[in-house]
């Protein structure tokens, strides 16, 4: 491990709104914080990170994250994620990995039909990702949300396999939007792609409020900081 | 296109329409909301035109875990 700060991309799309809070939590947790705009088509070979911030990409015209999957830096992302790299989806972020195909299930409008904007307690269940590996199973987090499409739908088949493999990671301990069985946020098959609807970024500083989302983004900033060997350096 | 939530799928825009409707006085025991996606498409060939619009509801305009689609052509 180097002196150097890992740098994290954070990618801006039309309508993200959420990117400048990202780029201060990470700059502020110790990690250079990098912005990217949607058009571009390649991360820097030092950027050892990625988020999608929350917002309303592309207007969340057609459904909410489905233009954004189609844009350029998408593909740069998805090569990064295969090659194990770090990715952290928030909010609208989440909603993109899902319409992307990067992570499993959708996110549909919340079950009570309101937006819902709320400091709320999450359960870490899995552990088995960078982003929780500093947590343990059943630790609580307060973390904000605020969203009008959290509610995360996958079939019962699906849903299963994703219990079995650890890939549940983050629960509500308290219904807030319909979610199935109260998920909060889900991990990819390797691990390395997370989703999250609540907003780790907005709760870093205790004079703003709870500081429920230090640990994620720690776990995201000691990953970004890891040598890329174990990752496929030559591809990319 | 008609783009419709799956049968079973949760569709709260669909159940507080239909709430509202009975608020209403209107007898609806059921309601389901979709989009609906009007395309141009200059084409002489409608089987081929109406294949290519699968691909794109495929990979854009439905989102197979959620929605069904119907595709209706005609001459513009």
């Amino acid at each position: 491990m180097s002196d150097r700060r890992p740098r994290i991309a954070v990618v801006t799309f039309p309508g993200s709104n959420d990117d400048g809070d990202a780029r201060l939590a990470l700059e502020r947790l110790g990690a250079d914080a990098v912005p990217v705009w949607h058009a571009a088509t390649e991360l820097d070979p030092d950027v050892g990170g990625v988020v999608l911030p929350g917002g309303f990409s592309y207007g969340d015209y057609l459904r909410c994250g489905a233009l954004a999957r189609s844009a350029p830096v998408m593909d740069a992302v998805r090569a990064f994620a295969a090659d194990g790299g770090p990715v952290l989806g928030i909010c609208n972020g989440f909603q993109i990995l899902c319409e992307a195909g990067l992570l499993p299930g959708v996110l549909r409008p919340n079950r009570q039909l309101e937006f819902v904007c709320a400091d709320v307690t999450v359960v870490v269940e899995s552990t088995g990702t960078p982003f929780t590996s500093g947590l343990a199973a059943g630790d609580e987090l307060v973390i904000p949300i605020k969203h009008g499409e959290g509610n995360w739908v996958v079939d019962d088949v699906l849903y299963a396999e994703l219990v079995e493999r650890g890939q549940i990671v983050l629960r509500y301990r308290d219904d807030v939007n319909g979610s199935r069985e109260r998920v909060a946020g889900v991990v990819n098959r390797a691990g390395n792609v997370l989703g999250l609807m609540p907003h780790p970024e907005h709760a870093v500083d205790p004079s703003l409020g709870p500081t429920g989302g230090v640990p994620l983004l720690e776990g995201l900033i000691a990953a970004a900081g890891e040598p890329l060997t174990g990752r496929a350096l030559a591809s990319r | 296109m008609l783009i419709r939530p799956k049968v079973g799928i949760l569709d709260p825009q669909g159940e507080a329409v239909q709430a509202s409707l009975a608020h209403l006085g209107f007898a609806v025991t059921g309601a389901r909301v979709g989009r609906l996606v009007d395309l141009e498409i200059a084409a002489d060939d409608e089987v081929a035109a109406r294949h290519e619009v699968e691909r794109m509801c495929a990979e854009l305009l439905a989102n197979p875990l959620i929605e069904s689609f119907e595709i209706v052509t005609g001459p513009a």
